[in-house]
């Protein structure tokens, strides 16, 4: 019959060889199966999504980080791709985890080849640091990444998305079935851009799920798995809350640079980033927004439990989540009308058309050393081994009207003031404030600010008085001994290289 | 004559732990008081000792007052401990376990010979007694007077209780002691200082606490955590009210005697001495620690 429908146009010239209607099932074949039309991207195993998915020795997969430590997707995933024989793949996971040591064998078999990531830790960061890949490592920002996806340089063919449940369809989120990580902000960025998208979930709900984080339309296969990842893991190593009293000491002063900043007024904006002195300076800022009887309009980047406390009692209007550091805030995502959920490249990416950052009044950061020039490090450590992210760092610096860089001064005997960062991930000119337990430094760009805080009588220093302070107590670091050889590229938000780790001297 | 120094926190620190020996000036407590005593086991007497001999002597601590608590002089520790104090630079040696006044005399009598072996100004270690006990409780009014050089008396509460055949509770158990050890404390024009509060996520009750202690007039609280340094300080600030009329007593005061009068008057009343004097005090802490938010 349908056949008949179109038979007398194949002599048209005025088609110029355009393709004839041959039914309506014959570019989809699936609607013409009551079944496939439903069920067509369900398959059994990892296996077959990724046969179907196309890929090949050489090709580029990503992972979204939402499950931080918790993480079971990417190891499993990995080892999937190992089974089956697969080399010279690039991995470009959003972050990697102390948990993903086992990539170790991966890299050292060849199914590894490349790799782009916030950051790393563990004993995987220890063995790249020593010289593990051929191929020195991209480390970029979660706004760089973005950048890096869209310029091409991370050309994601299969993306592998770890989510608690979605639909037939592939709608998905991470507030619904069981292992709750709240925001899928990284996951979305490669839903988005990926050229094929395999779900791992642990439930088939009913079509439609909602809110659709990942949409049907992004998603290509989906495979159903016992666990995705550990959400009780999430607040461990860096989002982890403290009561460790330094840095709730730390915290404190935090709050009151934010106080007596000129920032601190009606409708103000703020991000705490990861640390445990970070995330506790939100506890700090109750009183003094009710005190001042201000309230913030919103808050942004990764959520905690802190954060949504402020947020129910109506001190913060809205909460912009790309990545939930606890279950409160992804019970929160799910739950509050006024807790959006953001993919990171409304967040931070420099290459977005608007990114959240650029409204930001002030953020609060942690540092592994911060130098005399105030540029910081995020992602080395003492010994010249990455232990450490990038992550949101470079980005909010750059857009926020204040960066507040926290750390204690002294580490267990290594000053975090240095005379020249052993890695530099975010430029001092973009850092405001340094705040430590023994003193406050701020920016000689910013005298403004610096003339606030003493009005207001904290402790306000020259930086260099710091690091004198902290050498006294310790002595001269030994500096640390480094190869040739490099090991990671750091990438700045914008793509340009900012600096370079290299191989640790054994 | 009660000395001017703030004493609102005594932050307890054991003489064993090196990374808290090391960095616990950051937290700006009125004093820091080494423990070679009940925070220190046994086996580690010798290596703490060694250790807050070390410390005492750490450039950060110059401007922040110390104080070891010492083993009883009657263990085989105490006068080690004594030695390694005096002559690491201690400013106070908190005597544990006082009973009488002897006691105290006793320890004075060893820092003295201590003090002239090291060659250390004769005078400059300062004491205080901790009353752990009901005879000491009893004999706090001569304890407190023993020596010239002791700058205030604690209670402490743990041994106190057992002597006393009850248990901590709501405080009832304390009332006679902290009453008892702090008017011994004003007779003698020094500092009284109170328990420690153990439970450390119950900021309730150690704010409940203090505020007690406070209204009492202790001078302050011992403390075993950092974390209890800035709520025990902020309960002790005064409130705006307080020092905007503080300000106007000292203001009238120091008009009075620039005006060469006897008398200090402000609205038409007369302000009597006690009163500056509180004023004062009540702006030293301001200035140590701001107003109460």
């Amino acid at each position: 019959m349908t056949i008949q429908l179109a038979s007398g146009l194949s002599a048209l010239t005025e088609l110029k060889g355009r393709e004839i209607f041959n039914g309506f099932a014959a570019k989809s074949p699936h609607l013409a199966s009551p079944t496939a039309k439903l069920d067509r991207k369900l398959v059994d195993t990892i296996e077959e999504a990724v046969r179907r998915s196309g890929l090949k020795n050489g090709m580029t997969i990503s992972f979204h980080h939402h499950f931080r430590e918790g993480d079971k997707t990417i190891n499993m995933v990995v080892d999937v791709l190992a089974r089956m024989g697969f080399k010279d793949l690039t991995l470009a996971s959003s972050s990697l985890q102390s948990s993903n040591s086992v990539l170790i064998e991966h890299i050292k078999s060849g199914v590894i080849r490349r790799i782009f990531s916030s950051g790393m830790r563990g004993k995987l960061a220890e063995a790249i640091s020593n010289g593990l890949m051929k191929e020195p490592i991209n480390i970029h920002s979660h706004g760089g990444r973005v950048a890096l996806i869209q310029s091409g340089e991370i050309a994601i063919d299969v993306a592998f998305l770890g989510v608690s449940a979605c639909d037939a369809f592939g709608n998905a989120n991470g507030v619904s079935g069981r292992s709750h990580c709240g925001s899928l902000g990284y996951a979305m960025v490669d839903a988005q851009y990926a050229r094929n998208v395999v779900l791992l979930t642990e439930e088939i709900v009913p079509f439609p799920n909602g809110p659709a984080s990942i949409r049907q339309d992004q998603v290509d296969w989906i495979v159903k798995v016992d666990e995705v990842g550990d959400p009780s893991k999430i607040s461990v190593g860096a989002a982890r809350a403290t009561t460790n009293p330094r840095e709730l000491l730390i915290a404190r002063l935090s709050a009151d640079v934010m106080e007596h900043s000129g920032y601190f007024n009606d409708g103000f904006s703020m991000q705490t980033g990861t640390g445990g002195s970070s995330t506790a300076t939100a506890r700090f800022l109750e009183t003094r927004m009710r005190a001042k009887g201000i309230t913030a309009a919103w808050a942004l980047g990764g959520q905690t439990g802190g954060m949504v406390d402020l947020h129910n009692k109506g001190l913060i209007g809205t909460l912009l989540d790309t990545q939930s550091f606890d279950s409160v805030a992804a019970e929160s995502l799910r739950t509050s009308p006024r807790h959006f959920e953001i993919s990171t490249q409304v967040y931070a990416s420099p290459t977005s058309k608007a990114c959240s950052i650029d409204r930001l009044d002030m953020v609060i950061l942690s540092a592994l050393e911060i130098d005399l020039d105030f540029n910081v490090n995020v992602l080395t450590g003492s010994d010249g081994v990455m232990r450490g992210a990038s992550g949101g760092h470079s980005d909010t610096a750059a857009g926020a009207n204040l960066s507040i860089v926290v750390a204690p001064l002294i580490r267990s005997r290594i000053p975090t003031v240095v005379k020249h960062c052993t890695t530099v991930v975010t430029p001092g000119e973009t850092v405001g404030v340094l705040v430590t337990d023994q003193g406050i430094a701020v920016n000689p760009k910013r005298p403004e600010v610096a003339e606030r805080l003493k009005q207001a009588g904290l402790p306000v220093c020259p930086i260099e008085e710091l690091y004198a302070r902290a050498v006294a107590q310790t002595g001269e670091p030994k500096p640390i001994e480094f190869l040739d050889r490099v090991v990671a590229l750091v990438r700045y938000r914008d793509g340009s290289v900012i600096d370079v780790v290299r191989q640790v001297k054994p | 004559m009660t000395s001017t120094k703030l004493r609102r926190s005594m932050l307890f620190l054991p003489g064993s732990n090196p990374a808290m020996l090391s960095t616990a000036f950051v937290y700006r407590p009125d004093s820091i008081m080494f423990d070679l005593e009940d925070a220190v086991s046994l086996r580690e007497k010798d290596t703490a000792r060694l250790l807050v001999f070390h410390a005492l002597q750490l450039p950060v601590y110059r401007d922040i007052e110390t104080v070891v608590r010492i083993n009883p002089l009657s263990t085989s520790f105490g006068p080690l401990d004594l030695e390694a104090a005096v002559r690491g630079g201690a400013d106070v040696i908190r005597l544990p376990k006082t009973d009488t006044a002897e006691d105290v005399e006793q320890l004075e009598a060893a820092v003295v010979r201590i003090e002239q072996q090291c060659g250390r100004e004769v005078g400059s270690t300062k004491l205080m007694a901790a009353i752990e006990s009901a005879s000491g409780v009893v004999n706090a009014v001569a304890i407190a007077q023993a020596s010239k050089r002791l700058i205030g008396i604690a209670l402490a509460g743990f041994d106190y209780v057992i002597d006393m055949q009850t248990s901590r509770g709501d405080g009832t158990e304390l009332f006679y002691a902290r009453c008892a050890v702090l008017h011994a404390a004003r007779v003698a024009k020094i500092d009284a200082f109170d328990v420690v509060f153990s439970d450390l996520n119950d900021e309730e009750g150690f704010l409940k606490e203090v505020e007690l202690i406070r209204r009492l007039g202790f001078n302050g609280k011992s403390l075993i955590n950092p974390r209890q340094i800035e709520l025990l300080h902020n309960a002790y600030a005064p409130t705006q009210k307080e020092v905007d009329y503080a300000r106007r007593v000292v203001a009238a005061a120091t008009k009075a005697e620039e005006d060469g009068l006897g008398v200090v008057s402000l609205n038409g009343k007369m302000v009597d001495a006690p009163v500056v004097a509180h004023a004062q005090r009540v702006l030293r802490i301001a200035a140590a620690s701001g107003v109460r938010k």
